[in-house]
């Protein structure tokens, strides 16, 4: 059994095995995780925003879609992650309280989350082999260097791995 | 303009928005201590110009289940209100009411229903309103609310949603955070989280710049 290591909101790691990453809370935000099968190099970015570009202080790159999927990819190749063989999972954007209808824009900010890592991963030619995302719930998730599988915990829900 | 630079408040920034807490928060302790009857207790409000994870810290940690009832707020400023407590906390609190009203109290084992969401809505939307009218009085500005909103999840996922609205413009949540406890059996969380202009407009109001 190797470490877990906890990845805050707006923040993003990698790992290699034996060790985990997880994510505890996500509500509206996105956990990324990617895998490498072939090298078992682990990263998970727990995403806020859907777009750095709209942003002026954008220097903390996890904290958004497209910047901290790079981000991570990057570390991921630095330690020696075959770049084509990464693959990611992804689970969030929820809406808490319903808000779809709602006119502010801070709520209805899973959607926007949600379409915005699956344009950025496509973008970077990441398949996405596993998804959770959507709904009214939290979820905190962590995934495992080992088999690369994503566990998912949600209130008052069985255990997800995916 | 009242400016607020979200890596430090001035000092008389800070005691102002305190103050606010103070009041809006005292009004609102009364208008809970009213609906069931007993003496609410209110400590110090804080006004907090926090990291993301140290917003969730206070209140436990992400995963603490936790009841929460949530009004946007519309007008003269912007943001919304969170009103945070925990599950045994939750309980007590409806069964003060439920006991209040004569009607059966609701036991550990008992999951929520309709009828507990909707006196908790309802609780959620008096004391916040009692706030925001104090406020409103203060500022002389125009505060409407949104309908209450109710979940039961995680903490961290609940206040991902302030810290998603601060998230546009740094890395940090300046909110006005008040906690209170009725004989310490119930725990309560009250976040007022604003646009960062609407935090001047308040300001402004009052004449500080």
């Amino acid at each position: 059994m190797g470490e877990i290591i906890k990845v805050a909101m707006g923040d993003l790691k990698i790992c290699s095995y034996p060790d985990s990453l997880t994510t505890l809370g996500l509500g509206s935000c996105i956990g990324i995780a990617l895998y490498d099968k072939s090298t078992r190099i682990t990263g998970l970015a727990h995403i806020m925003l859907p777009d750095s570009t709209k942003i002026t202080r954008n220097q903390n790159k996890a904290k958004f879609a497209d910047s901290g999927i790079e981000e991570v990819l990057r570390l991921m190749v630095e330690k020696g992650a075959n770049r084509n063989k990464i693959v990611a999972k992804i689970a969030g954007g929820a809406d808490m309280f319903g808000f779809v209808n709602d006119s502010k824009s801070v709520f209805r900010v899973g959607a926007s989350n949600i379409v915005a890592v699956k344009e950025n991963l496509k973008k970077q030619n990441i398949p996405i082999v596993a998804e959770d995302v959507g709904e009214n719930y939290g979820r905190t998730v962590t995934i495992r260097s080992e088999d690369g599988m994503l566990v998912i915990k949600s209130v008052g829900k069985p255990l997800k791995e995916i | 303009m009242a400016k607020i630079d979200l890596e430090k408040l001035n000092d008389v920034q800070h005691d102002v928005l305190k103050e606010i807490g103070n009041i809006g928060a005292g009004n609102a302790m009364t208008a809970l201590a009213s609906m069931i009857n007993q003496k609410v207790d209110m400590k110090v409000p804080k006004v907090n110009l926090i990291g993301f994870s140290d917003l969730v810290a206070a209140v436990g940690n992400e995963e603490e289940l936790m009841v929460s009832i949530m009004l946007s707020l519309e007008g003269d400023i912007d943001g919304m209100v969170l009103f945070m407590l925990d599950m045994e906390s939750a309980r007590i609190l409806i069964n003060l009411l439920l006991n209040n009203m004569g009607a059966e109290s609701m036991k550990e084992e008992d999951t929520f229903t309709d009828m507990h969401f909707s006196a908790l809505k309802e609780i959620g939307n008096i004391i916040i309103g009692a706030y925001m009218s104090a406020l409103s009085n203060m500022t002389h500005l125009n505060i409407s609310l949104s309908v209450p909103h109710i979940q039961i999840d995680m903490a961290g996922a609940i206040l991902s949603i302030p810290a998603i609205q601060f998230g546009q413009i740094g890395d940090k949540v300046l909110c006005i955070e008040n906690n209170f406890n009725e004989k310490s059996d119930i725990n309560g969380y009250f976040f007022m989280v604003l646009e960062l202009e609407s935090y001047e407009v308040i300001l402004e109001s009052l004449g500080i710049s």
